[in-house]
């Protein structure tokens, strides 16, 4: 049970990692109908802005551990949204009524493109941080001595993913940018018929995305202390997956597909075996896919004429 | 207040608009009449920019907006209920007329909701409900009251009747000229219910291929022998 209780904590902070990341392509995906394969790069990207950013504070003599924090989070999503910005509208832009495939192949070549220009800047070896939030409260203690830790830094990531997620969802939901957003979702000439600016709606999508991304690259940094150029392949498709499980599309379903993600590939590893995680990861998306083809939260439209 | 000067539109290859000579004057109600497929729709899309005229000329109170992006053009005084309505499907009736009062000021949302709701009172009811589960009418009410959020000078509206019951037909069309008639708003009305939007109109055009015909009053139209039996003939 304490076991368990341990494997849960990890599950739910790797899966805020994958939820954050999530939203990104579920919104791309939402207004363009495109799946954006560089957004997994993005998210590298936000973990190499925030080790640089570190050790920058650290170079000024900045050691106040919550204020640099702050900085590495801010300043993160501020150059990683920039980022997601340029990858618009020098990738995506010119390609937005073309062929359907155009966008994809160019997504897969910005891909490319973000992967060597961070190996170029930055050089092909891992970049190690050194933890900086350490300890934690024991929780409990088994009879057989195993004790389940929830560490400050779980916490934390936790806590600013959940704070992250519910603004966002609200921005969505209740603001008047969000509900362009939305407008231009679901009828994105309609939209530009009512004034939306549809062109800086979908600007400020990505830098939103990329924003989340970056705060899901400085998590992953906290939690595993390395990063590397060619991290964001990987966990970016696991995050793709995470969306189309929840339903892409849809916000909260990206969210809870995170989380799923997430949990399975902890118990997965924990009870059955490491090396196999990823297969875990993606055989559920292959069950997904087969029995609600529409994802967990993704609903086929009900609209009358 | 809308001048069209030999205006064409293509589609591709195809010539939608051959060459359109139009006018629509502050305070008019000017209707703009033809069969499927003459041009109608795209002639209102053309207004607004989307797509853009390839030769001629759009003006709209003096101003050349013929390449005007289409965002901007929607915010300087003209609203279109287009084509097949367009409600947001996945928003509900206050978010979609939220998104109608867009470019309008803040300051007078209150006061415009309340005076789109008087006008259609059945959308009251309907606040909370999502656009794609309302009945066409509905979403047809809705379509020009969101349209009417931004307090339009120029109101283009797309076959308003289009798929109506007669009864509501002829509600829509009597809260059309209410709408002109009470807040001087000037409106060009694209309709295949040609006896009706001429009996409103002050002034119609027929379309026919791509090119203006035929133009005159609403009733030198509907008393037209050639308008008779091509838009008029086996009811109405």
């Amino acid at each position: 049970m304490e076991y368990f209780i341990q494997q849960f904590i990890n599950g739910v902070t790797l899966g805020a990692i994958f939820g954050l990341i999530a939203i990104g392509y579920t919104m791309v995906y939402g207004i363009l109908g495109m799946v954006n394969f560089a957004h997994g790069d993005i998210f590298m990207i936000g973990g190499f802005i925030s080790i640089i950013t570190f050790m920058i504070l650290g170079v000024l003599g900045v050691t106040w551990l919550p204020f640099s924090l702050l900085c590495m989070l801010l300043i993160a999503m501020a150059f990683t949204g920039l980022h997601g910005w340029a990858v618009e509208r020098i990738g995506y832009r010119a390609l937005r009524n073309s062929n359907r495939l155009a966008p994809l192949i160019s997504a897969i070549g910005v891909s490319i493109f973000l992967q060597n220009y961070v190996q170029l800047l930055q050089g092909a070896r891992n970049k190690p941080l050194s933890p900086i939030i350490f300890g934690g409260i024991e929780l409990m203690t088994s009879s057989t001595g195993f004790t389940v830790t929830f560490a400050y830094m779980q916490m934390v990531i936790i806590g600013v993913a959940t704070v992250l997620m519910a603004g966002f969802s609200v921005l969505i939901a209740r603001t008047a940018l969000g509900r362009q957003q939305r407008a231009c979702e679901q009828d994105m000439k309609m939209a530009r018929l009512l004034g939306v600016d549809v062109d800086r709606t979908i600007a400020l999508t990505f830098i939103m995305g990329a924003a989340l991304a970056a705060v899901a690259g400085l998590i992953w940094l906290l939690r595993y202390g390395i990063i590397d150029f060619y991290v964001g392949f990987l966990v970016g498709i696991k995050a793709f997956t995470a969306a189309v499980i929840g339903g892409i599309g849809s916000l909260p379903g990206a969210m809870l597909g995170g989380l799923l993600i997430g949990l399975i590939e902890v118990f997965w590893s924990a009870y059955f075996s490491v090396e196999y995680k990823d297969v875990a990861a993606f055989a559920i998306l292959v069950l997904v896919l087969i029995f609600r083809p529409t994802g967990l939260l993704g609903k086929p439209d009900i609209e009358k004429v | 207040m809308l001048q069209i000067e030999k205006v064409h539109t293509f589609y591709g290859h195809i010539e939608a608009l051959r060459g359109v000579d139009m006018e629509v004057k502050t305070g008019e109600i000017v209707t703009l009449i033809g069969s499927n497929g003459a041009g109608k729709s795209t002639l209102l899309m053309t207004v607004c920019g989307t797509p853009q005229a390839s030769l001629g000329r759009v003006i709209f109170d003096g101003r050349d907006i013929t390449h005007e992006p289409t965002h901007q053009i929607m915010r300087s005084g003209i609203a279109q209920a287009p084509e097949g309505r367009r409600i947001f499907p996945r928003m509900t009736v206050l978010e979609n007329l939220q998104m109608g009062a867009l470019v309008g000021d803040p300051a007078n949302f209150a006061e415009d909701i309340e005076k789109v709701l008087a006008i259609f009172p059945i959308l009251r009811q309907r606040q909370g409900q999502r656009g794609g589960t309302l009945s066409g009418g509905e979403q047809q009410m809705l379509a020009i009251a969101r349209a009417l959020m931004s307090r339009p000078r120029l109101l283009l509206l797309d076959e308003p009747s289009l798929g109506l019951a007669p009864m509501i037909v002829r509600q829509i069309f009597q809260i059309i000229r209410e709408i002109n008639e009470r807040t001087g708003t000037t409106i060009l009305l694209v309709e295949q219910n040609a006896y009706h939007a001429l009996r409103l109109a002050h002034r119609g055009y027929v379309l026919v291929n791509g090119a203006i015909t035929l133009t005159g009053t609403g009733s030198q139209l509907l008393a037209n022998r050639e308008v008779r039996a091509a838009y008029l003939e086996g009811g109405h």
